[in-house]
């Protein structure tokens, strides 16, 4: 019977096309939407993913996020070294602050300050220039995009120099870096330098990042460091999620994602599902004169749910596929944040398998009170 | 059981068929008494809302009488519930209907197929055998046509086809003729008269239509939900009276 109910499907061609389409819009947009926000939400997180060689956080506790920053003393450094498997601890100082280029503009970069004697945290892709001269006096490292930002289509050039808090910096090699959320140029340099190059306050260092002893738990190490210091301690993981929810509940983002992909979910359901139920419908005494010609409830229902699935993996297939390909063409040309996990094509999945069992539901109804008597109704 | 009601191939006994409920209701049958036999023709005929469709679809098992006894080649329809009765019609009833009711995405042979298919057949052996009924029929060069581009003579020999290609014993037509012109219409009878007289199978006919009259073996004249007179030959005064209510 599966060839019957394929044929009923697709003999119809305009309504065919017409559900497919509505499950693709419906799939294209709630992916889209929802692969759009992750990769959002993955931009708040850059920086803690960037600044590697530590699997630990250590922070103020009212911290809620990277970019929320409420300095601790350098007291509190030499506390965490103390605290039983650590194995290293060292300083990094991140702030917002003014660049004053040679051309008299200002233009706001967040500037990283990395331990002077480890370097922990540097940006691992050197794309010119080189790391170790980093700790020549005033050097700073600039990520590629934010050179681009600054001197627009300009090459490369080494000991460029520009002001930040009236100290002259100097550029000594450009990075990779992923996009941060704020989309300012990312400035590298010595946690010596970066108190220098802004406004003296009485408190400077932003987080500390520290090390487990090989062996241990980055999570129990946590726990004690919260325990011995009373600072927030978090793994990397961790802390990526905690920026990432601050940004949820602090921001509107989720709200106006939510009500796109929502509004994806009803249009969708409302364009596919009126016209597989108008199909039905339209196929009533189709259904009838099967029903009459000895077809069980059972086999009109499998044939229904055998329509509804070939229309949700073609449509689900189309909107998925045209999603990922937006995602893929916008996010080098237009620097779109897009980020497609697993999660969201099987949200999106589910969404639209919703979508088709509604529209199913309803007419499995009509086709199982059918009255096969209907076929002899003119 | 008497020697009458073993012959028969259905036999009605007080059948009633009540629709709505207290205050609106509809007695669409009022106390039937009927009995058809294999190899004939019989007809149900007269006016519009008399209850002929209603007893058809009662006899076909595609509609539960309110009250009365039917029994359609042997079996007690009233025992028969659900699957059983589902696989009951699919096995012994053949269905052909007013508009024809094929499925349009299918091709003729297909929709020939479809009772078979609906019987466990595989749909290669069953298009096989649909191809060889169409071209029994007069429509072997009409196979591979959609039910669109073919007349609606030959949309009704493709149902005819469909109706029987599973061998049922009981053959039921609903107006058969009655979306068709008179010449093709009295082809189309022709071809009933053939099979149901060539296999024994029994076929009820309902209609209006005085020009099959001569096909009819046994006319059944219903009238307000009762059968008012059953005669071996066209009643006199039928046409008439069907054309005096039309």
């Amino acid at each position: 019977m599966t060839w019957i109910a394929w044929r009923m499907l697709t003999g119809s061609k305009g309504k065919y096309v017409a559900i497919v389409l509505g499950i693709a819009f419906a799939s294209l947009l709630i992916a889209q939407q929802s692969s759009i926000f992750c990769g959002l939400m993955l931009l708040t997180t850059s920086q803690i993913k960037d600044l590697q060689g530590a699997d630990i956080w250590v922070m103020d506790p009212s911290v809620q996020s990277i970019d929320d920053i409420k300095p601790l003393s350098e007291n509190d450094l030499y506390r965490v070294r103390g605290v039983p498997g650590v194995q290293w601890a060292v300083r990094l100082y991140k702030r917002l602050t003014r660049a004053r280029l040679e051309t008299g503009n200002f233009q706001q970069v967040i500037l990283l300050g990395l331990d002077d004697g480890t370097l922990v945290g540097a940006p691992p892709q050197i794309v010119a220039g080189s790391l170790a001269d980093l700790r020549r006096p005033g050097a700073i490292i600039m990520d590629e995009n934010g050179y681009q930002q600054l001197w627009p289509n300009e090459p490369y050039r080494m000991g460029t120099t520009f002001e930040m808090n009236d100290r002259r910096a100097v550029l000594v090699g450009i990075c990779k870096a992923r996009r941060s959320f704020q989309t300012y140029p990312i400035v590298y340099t010595r946690y010596s330098e970066a108190v220098l190059f802004s406004p003296r306050e009485r408190k400077v260092l932003s987080f500390v990042l520290a090390q487990g002893k090989p062996g241990t738990d980055p999570v129990e190490v946590c726990r004690r460091i919260h325990l011995q210091t009373g600072l927030q301690a978090q793994t990397r993981e961790e802390f990526a999620w905690t920026t990432m929810m601050y940004y949820m509940r602090k921001t509107g983002i989720p709200m106006n994602f939510g009500i796109t992909v929502l509004l994806g979910f009803i249009v969708g359901a409302a364009i596919a599902g009126q016209t597989f139920y108008l199909f039905t419908i339209e196929n009533l005494k189709q259904f009838g004169a099967l029903k009459a010609m000895g077809a069980g409830n059972l086999r009109l229902v499998a044939m229904i749910l055998f329509q509804a699935a070939v229309v949700v993996v073609i449509g689900y297939g189309l909107g998925i596929g045209a999603a990922a390909g937006f995602g893929h063409v916008f996010r080098e040309s237009a620097r779109l944040a897009f980020f497609m996990p697993w999660q969201v094509m099987a949200g999106t999945g589910v969404a639209v398998v919703l979508i088709a069992a509604s529209a199913s539901l309803l007419s499995m109804h009509r086709v199982l009170r059918l009255e096969p008597a209907v076929v002899f109704q003119s | 059981m008497d020697v009458e009601r073993a012959k028969a191939a259905i036999s009605c006994r007080n059948v009633t068929k009540e629709f709505g409920s207290e205050g609106a209701l509809v007695k669409a049958l009022r106390g039937v008494d009927l009995d058809v036999y294999p190899g004939e023709i019989t007809l149900l005929v007269g006016p519009s809302g008399c209850g002929k469709t209603t007893l058809l679809s009662v006899i076909a098992g595609m509609m539960r009488p309110t009250a009365g006894r039917i029994h359609v080649l042997g079996a007690d329809l009233a025992t028969l519930r659900g699957h059983r009765l589902v696989k009951f019609r699919g096995r012994n009833v053949g269905f052909v209907f007013q508009q024809f009711n094929l499925l349009p995405a299918l091709t003729a042979a297909e929709n020939v197929t479809v009772p078979l298919i609906l019987a466990g057949w595989p749909r290669r052996k069953a298009l096989a055998r649909a191809h060889a009924l169409l071209e029994k029929m007069g429509m072997g060069d009409r196979c591979h046509h959609l039910p669109s581009k073919v007349s609606a003579g030959q949309q009704q020999r493709v149902a005819i086809a469909r109706a029987l290609v599973h061998e049922p014993k009981l053959l039921v037509c609903d107006e058969p003729t009655s979306a068709l012109d008179a010449r093709t219409g009295h082809t189309i009878m022709e071809l009933l008269r053939t099979v149901a007289l060539e296999s024994g199978r029994a076929v009820v006919v309902v209609t209006h239509d005085s020009r099959v009259f001569e096909f009819g073996d046994r006319f059944a004249r219903m009238e307000d939900g009762r059968i008012t007179g059953i005669e071996t030959s066209a009643p006199a005064g039928t046409l008439e009276a069907l054309e005096t209510v039309g």
